[in-house]
């Protein structure tokens, strides 16, 4: 007893927040109704197809939600700093086709057509970030005026350096065997093979919450969301803050880029449109707000497993995949409104 | 008026006042102008902010009080004049120069992200951390700590310091931004209009964290356009109209009455009591209207 009452202050709890108990805590979190939505779309997919649960699809569900959630990470946090990102489908694609054509056409070291694309993704997201912040554009126009470029500039120089609509085949090059081991090999667990991804993509969950809960960084990234005026009336650097999250975006979409080219061996030129829209409906049923300032990276990983459950598990209960489009609409309507429900109910408790 | 007009003493007439007599100020500004391609904002104006004293900035909507903070907090430049800090020119980039130089500014609407927890709020932009390089982190419950601290040293009592800042009042929201201010060591304190949105008992509150924050030796920039709000916490009062100044006075020098007077602008009066006259009828209202212009005319300082 005589030790609670040294430091009364501390240890007497204010008895206006007496009452939130920690179920109410949990439900004030971005992601948590993309939680529960997983959670039935889980036990869904479970009931109706017995093959959903088994070690090996569901390793497959992994590796198809790792593949949007990778990119959901970046565009998440993006999000939550207030702003959206169109270009993202076919940056990934011009980042595999900088890689594949340059380390071809001058016959190198594929390492080094990695790293050239490394450059150009950052330099993407650089470039969107700059011009967005030097006119002050929405960001949907700058974005859609770059998703459209990269989509011409993908098809055009990939005509013009290989003479095709796909990037010729590296597979024989220079460095191929060690780059596919470290974008695209598969982990044996317990006899079951996961894919690298999988892998890369829990820890850039990992990464991001912990920028966005524990660093400057991460406060800065909710101010300028929030309200980016404020933020910088007590000096965050707000430009510095958003073009370093388009650059984010950027390196996700080089990691994800490298996977597509070394999974296969060539790259489509044309591929990659209409992903831009994955990504951001994974990171928007994940709880990231479309206005800025509230979400998580968390949620953006929980989007995207959802998204690659509905995905795959349509394949394994047998119904005909053309409905899919129709599920994830449907999905994004239900997680938003559940969202919207939550956050409110949160914040009156 | 100029600088040398205002004598550097106390507003208790029979105090000196040892502070205010160094020669140099906190921060001054000498015949600041600024405009806008050819619409002229601010006008030749000057006034002194000193350790310890509130320097009250009075003026109509569109009297340019808000482009004379800008100019301060550094948000814009100015193009004429002078503007001293400890009597070195000095000239703002940006908010961080401001900041750094000791000029924190509490803004009416922008004060805070609504969304971000408190705590965050109070650190957002000078943020402690621990630890190495890659591996900075922020030292959240330290912070957590020292913003109930500090909230409770000035007298704010806050349920919870997790919670949005958005869910507190706008007074409250005000004194969390003011507390924040002295807590970074701001040697100069702009308050823009904190005063404007709250209700009686609130704004009481908020001109109470005012002389706290001068109590702590913080140099207090108060711009408010209710003379009744300014005059019990200030000690010198600048009057702004369409971007000049119309008057600079010690509180020695001025009454409650003469400086609500100098803000209701006498010849407006005079003017709405001319135009009650022609639509006739409203013969009670055109008396009130009518005593009142004699008032302000009666009460004017002398040598306006």
């Amino acid at each position: 007893m005589t030790q609670t009452i040294s430091k009364p202050t501390l240890s007497v709890a204010d008895e206006r927040i007496g009452t939130r108990n920690p179920l109410q805590k949990l439900l004030s979190r971005p992601e948590v109704g993309a939680l529960v939505g997983a959670i039935v779309l889980f036990i869904f997919f479970a009931s109706v197809s017995s093959t959903f649960v088994q070690p090996a699809s569901f390793a497959t569900v992994l590796y198809g939600s790792s593949t949007i959630g990778i990119m959901a990470v970046g565009v998440s946090l993006l999000m939550i700093g207030g702003e959206f990102d169109l270009s993202t489908g076919v940056a990934v694609i011009s980042s595999a086709l900088t890689a594949s054509m340059f380390s071809w056409y001058f016959s190198t070291n594929v390492w080094v057509g990695v790293v050239l694309a490394l450059v150009v993704s950052l330099s993407i997201g650089f470039i969107n970030g700059w011009i967005l912040m030097k006119t002050k554009l929405p960001s949907f126009i700058v974005t859609l005026a770059t998703f459209l470029m990269l989509t011409g500039i993908n098809l055009g120089l990939t005509r013009m350096i290989g003479g095709g609509v796909s990037s010729p085949s590296i597979s024989n090059m220079d460095g191929f065997q060690s780059a596919q081991a470290v974008f695209a090999s598969s982990v044996n667990i317990g006899g079951v093979d996961v894919r690298i991804t999988v892998f890369i993509w829990i820890a850039l969950v990992l990464i991001a919450t912990w920028v966005l809960m524990r660093t400057r960084v991460g406060n800065w990234i909710f101010a300028v969301g929030g309200d980016a005026n404020a933020a910088r009336a007590v000096g965050v650097p707000v430009k510095a803050t958003k073009i370093g999250l388009f650059m984010g975006v950027g390196f996700c979409g080089w990691i994800l880029g490298m996977h597509n080219l070394f999974a296969f061996d060539a790259v489509q030129s044309g591929e990659g449109v209409g992903n831009e829209f994955l990504y951001i409906i994974a990171a928007v049923i994940g709880g990231c707000l479309l206005t800025g300032g509230y979400g998580s990276a968390v949620g953006g990983a929980i989007g995207a497993f959802i998204f690659g459950m509905a995905n795959k598990g349509i394949v394994y209960a047998q119904w005909n995949p053309d409905w899919f489009k129709f599920f994830l609409g449907l999905m994004l309507l239900l997680a938003t409104i559940v969202n919207l429900i939550v956050k409110r109910r949160a914040e009156l408790k | 008026m100029n600088g040398q007009e205002i004598k550097q003493q106390t507003l208790l007439k029979n105090e000196s006042d040892p502070l205010t007599h160094t020669p140099v100020h906190l921060l001054s500004l000498d015949d600041v102008g600024k405009h806008y391609g050819n619409i002229v904002a601010l006008k030749d104006v000057t006034m002194a902010v000193d350790n310890g004293r509130v320097t009250c900035v009075l003026g109509d909507n569109g009297a340019g009080k808000s482009t004379l903070i800008k100019i301060i907090a550094g948000l814009h430049q100015h193009d004429a004049g002078q503007l001293k800090i400890m009597g070195e020119e000095r000239k703002f980039g940006s908010p961080r120069d401001a900041l750094d130089a000791g000029i924190a500014t509490v803004y009416q609407d922008l004060a805070v992200v609504p969304l971000m927890p408190i705590w965050r709020n109070f650190f957002l932009g000078s943020e402690l951390t621990s630890g190495f390089g890659p591996f900075k982190s922020m030292d959240v419950q330290q912070m957590k700590d020292i913003t109930k601290k500090e909230l409770a040293a000035m007298g704010i009592d806050l349920r919870d310091v997790e919670q949005p800042i958005g869910q507190l009042s706008g007074g409250e929201r005000q004194c969390v931004a003011i507390a924040r201010a002295v807590y970074f060591g701001a040697k100069v304190l702009i308050l823009d209009e904190p005063t404007a949105a709250l209700g009686v008992k609130q704004s009481g509150v908020v001109l109470r964290y005012i002389l706290q924050a001068r109590d702590r030796g913080l140099g207090v920039i108060f711009i408010t356009h209710n003379p009744h709000h300014a005059f019990p916490v200030g000690d010198r009062f600048l009057l702004l109209k369409r971007g000049k100044s119309i008057g600079y006075y010690d509180k020695k020098d001025i009454s409650l009455d003469e400086l609500t007077a100098q803000m209701a602008g006498g010849a407006e009066l005079a003017e709405l009591a001319h135009e009650l006259e022609q639509l006739g009828g409203h013969n009670d209202l055109l008396k009130e209207v009518k005593a009142e212009v004699a008032d302000v005319v009666s009460t004017r300082p002398e040598g306006q």
